[in-house]
């Protein structure tokens, strides 16, 4: 029923294709300045957002150099307070645990919170391969579920269709999956949200197992944070009997004290808002309240090898907000189905390569190249990571990678070139005579000035597509200043 | 105070006039500005594209051509970004892997690197330099400029300083003209969507002149709006600061455009 990123192509490629669906392009330009908007007018009312953001990133950091440690503790309070931890090296094994825990149930269907990191194993796909079904209970996610379709946004994974395309998805695929929606249904905001709470209604309270990923997992007293903006969540966190949370290692922080800034800085980078709408907190089981048998799958799928990356390791302080995403200027363009992954834009460029490793899938190596450098969303996260330094550390492992190649890279030959003409001034100058005396030619053609150069033939034909490219000058800079005496002796005629 | 031009490869190569106007506008102001001829590339686009080792010989050739001086100041935010941002971990990896030991300590000790705009506002302490430019101009606040170094309001105050100049405002500034260095190639399909806006937010102002601080960006906003034959030019800011009535009125007299031996762009 869902689709797959599997086998997707290289970002270029990926990109050129999407670039061209107008309706694609509307919707994500319409969708990132709205939410661009209201990110900046709630972010700019808190005075000291800097410190926060500070706070913020320390919290993550602290985290992440004591993982071992604070892991074991938070295995510990687990299960003092009844739950059953598992721990999940990578995807296969995360998956088989979940499986395992409804066939246990011997049901044939999980509710679930909206959640990355099933996402991130796929592990929809691999209940539906034993006859489970995975009911997404977020309303986007239900729209991508229902679409056949994949998520192309971190928190609003729908953000590629419009709500006229919403509602002839529900009115074709809504019936074949449960309760049909309504006849008449329009594409009011409020009536498609009403069709999904009637539709999402029957599945919440018939279901015995939920399926939950984590924000945030408190060490020391073993609780977990869900937080939400639709309450659906929250349904499938207190109604089933059994809640299987699969959580990302790097979710872990120390104490309740801590969650607090990352609280602060979640809603109002996410959605805009300055508190959350819902948030769930839950330790282990409660008596006679919520779900009697809890699991807790510890994830690390990658992890690990990312977090013994120097540079790198930072991007494990996300917390998905995806202000990335949204202020992202490629992201707006080319929306998130281009970068082949559940994690699209700046943070999706490095969280891929650094989880998956370079070197082994094209596709992952395209990614760091997937960005202008412009900067704008290490200035939008909350947490501090220097996404454009982890995009050139990640340019260099996938060089680096290619460094024994038998046949060189033609970028390859030049980029070794480029350095040898810049480690002497004298080797750049006479490049540069090269290209005056190009100058000359091409400014001449057909006996008048010309100023731009045609369409180039190879990779130049890159750039000169779209763009012309003035003829080279006659002089170079250096040049221009020995004959002048450092312009001392400079005459009108330099002037043009 | 010695004070070194870091001309750029680009405007070494491709917009010499830029350089120009730098050296013309530093004597006026005062600063006997000097050119090291050692000097080649930052080597920003080594190091954004991944090849770091193949960096090392231009991070060397800059601060050996640098050592000595009190300043430099150079006509483009990215090339100061790559100067103060970029090159100690050059360095680092290049005495990790046990080429150019020396190299850590020479970037430590190099002068600091000035983008033109903080040279003037911060060093020489001036918004009017004495220019005239008698044009509608519109002005795009290129990415490492602005997030990278922070250069925030200091081209606007030089520019409003301006005799003669009328700046309107760019709707979107902030937003990547999508130029991003090899990225207009290996991406040039996005890299030309985002200038496609961009050029679309410079037209709408009316003015007849784009003007930034990075002619790499000015290059592809240019092009584009060249292929377009919109009839907007663009300038670099040290090429309208260097502007004076004596300059404005050869343009007039000749028909060219004062002070850029580039050309179109």
């Amino acid at each position: 029923m869902s689709g797959t990123f599997v086998g997707m192509p290289k970002f270029p490629g990926a990109a050129r294709e999407a670039l061209a669906d107008t309706q694609l392009r509307y919707n994500l330009a319409h969708a990132t300045g709205t939410i661009r908007g209201k990110r900046a007018a709630v972010v700019g009312e808190v005075e000291n957002w800097e410190e926060v953001r500070l706070a913020g990133a320390a919290v993550k950091e602290r985290a992440l150099l004591e993982l071992d440690q604070r892991l074991m503790q938070l295995e510990g309070a687990l299960t003092a307070r009844g739950a059953t931890v598992h721990w999940a090296r990578d995807a296969a094994e995360a998956n088989a645990i979940v499986t395992g825990i409804a066939q246990a149930h011997a049901v044939d269907e999980v509710v679930k919170v909206k959640s990355m990191v099933t996402q991130e194993i796929g592990l929809n796909e691999a209940l539906e391969a034993e006859g489970i079904a995975a009911w997404e209970t977020d309303l986007a996610e239900l729209i991508v579920q229902l679409g056949g379709d994949l998520p192309s946004h971190i928190l609003v994974p729908a953000i590629h269709r419009n709500r006229a395309e919403v509602r002839e998805i529900f009115l074709r695929e809504m019936a074949k999956v449960g309760r049909p929606a309504p006849a008449g249904l329009t594409d009011e905001p409020a009536v498609l949200a009403g069709a999904a709470r009637e539709h999402l209604r029957e599945k919440f309270l018939r279901a015995k197992v939920a399926v939950s990923g984590a924000n945030f997992a408190i060490a020391d007293s073993g609780t977990l944070v869900v937080v939400e903006s639709e309450g659906n969540g929250r349904m499938c966190l207190t109604l089933p009997e059994v809640l299987v949370s699969v959580v990302g290692i790097e979710k872990v922080v120390s104490t309740w004290d801590e969650v607090d800034p990352l609280l602060r800085l979640l809603p109002r980078s996410s959605t805009g808002e300055r508190m959350n709408p819902y948030t769930s907190t839950w330790t282990g089981v409660t008596p006679g309240d919520g779900p009697q048998e809890v699991h807790v799958v510890l994830l690390d799928n990658g992890r690990t090898r990312a977090l013994a990356d120097e540079v790198g390791r930072q991007a494990l302080r996300c917390i998905r907000c995806s202000a990335c995403l949204n202020v992202c200027p490629v992201y707006e363009r080319t929306g998130g189905h281009a970068y082949g992954s559940v994690y699209p834009g700046p943070i999706g460029a490095i969280l891929n390569p650094l989880l998956k490793g370079t070197g082994v899938d094209e596709q992952v190596d395209s990614l760091p190249y997937a960005s202008s450098l412009c900067g704008a969303c290490f200035e939008a996260c909350p947490v501090r990571i220097d996404i454009p330094e982890v995009l050139v550390h990640l340019r260099s492992k996938v060089v680096d990678g290619h460094r024994d190649d038998r046949i060189p890279k033609p970028e390859a030959v030049a980029f070794k070139a480029a350095g040898w003409a810049f480690g002497s001034a004298e080797r750049l100058a006479a490049g540069e005579r090269v290209s005056g005396l190009a100058g000359k030619v091409l400014g001449r053609r057909g006996g008048r000035k010309a100023q731009v150069l045609g369409r180039l033939p190879g990779p130049g034909g890159a750039w000169t597509d779209a763009r012309d490219l003035p003829v080279p000058p006659t002089e170079s800079f250096r040049e221009w200043w020995e004959r002048t005496d450092g312009g001392r002796e400079e005459d009108d005629d330099d002037r043009t | 105070m010695r004070v070194a031009l870091m001309v750029t490869c680009v405007n070494d190569a491709m917009f010499p006039g830029t350089g120009a106007a730098v050296v013309r506008l530093l004597r006026r102001l005062g600063v006997d500005v000097d050119f090291p001829r050692g000097q080649t590339c930052c080597g920003q686009p080594m190091v954004n594209t991944g090849y770091l080792d193949e960096a090392v010989p231009a991070v060397r050739s800059f601060v050996d051509a640098f050592a000595g001086y009190d300043a430099v100041v150079t006509p483009s935010g990215s090339c100061a970004g790559s100067a103060r941002h970029q090159h100690a971990l050059v360095a680092k990896r290049a005495a990790d892997n046990g080429k150019d030991p020396g190299l850590v300590d020479a970037v430590a000790a190099g002068p600091p690197t000035y983008e033109l705009s903080e040279f003037l506002v911060d060093v020489l302490g001036v918004t009017d330099v004495g220019a005239y430019f008698p044009h509608t101009v519109t002005y795009h606040p290129t990415c490492h400029s602005l997030r990278m170094l922070g250069v925030g309001e200091r081209p606007r105050r030089l520019l409003e300083s301006v005799r003669g100049l009328r700046l309107v405002e760019l709707p979107g500034a902030d937003q990547c003209c999508g130029f991003g260095g090899t990225f207009a190639l290996k991406n040039a399909d996005t890299s030309v969507a985002m200038g496609a806006d961009k050029v679309r937010h410079v037209r709408e102002t009316g003015a007849e002149v784009l003007v930034a601080g990075d002619n790499s960006c000015l290059m592809h906003i240019g092009g584009m709006l060249s292929r377009q034959r919109s009839g907007v030019r663009v300038m670099h800011l040290a090429e309208i600061l260097a502007s004076t009535e004596a300059t404005t009125a050869v343009e007039n007299e000749t028909g060219r455009e004062a002070g850029s031996a580039g050309g179109a762009r």
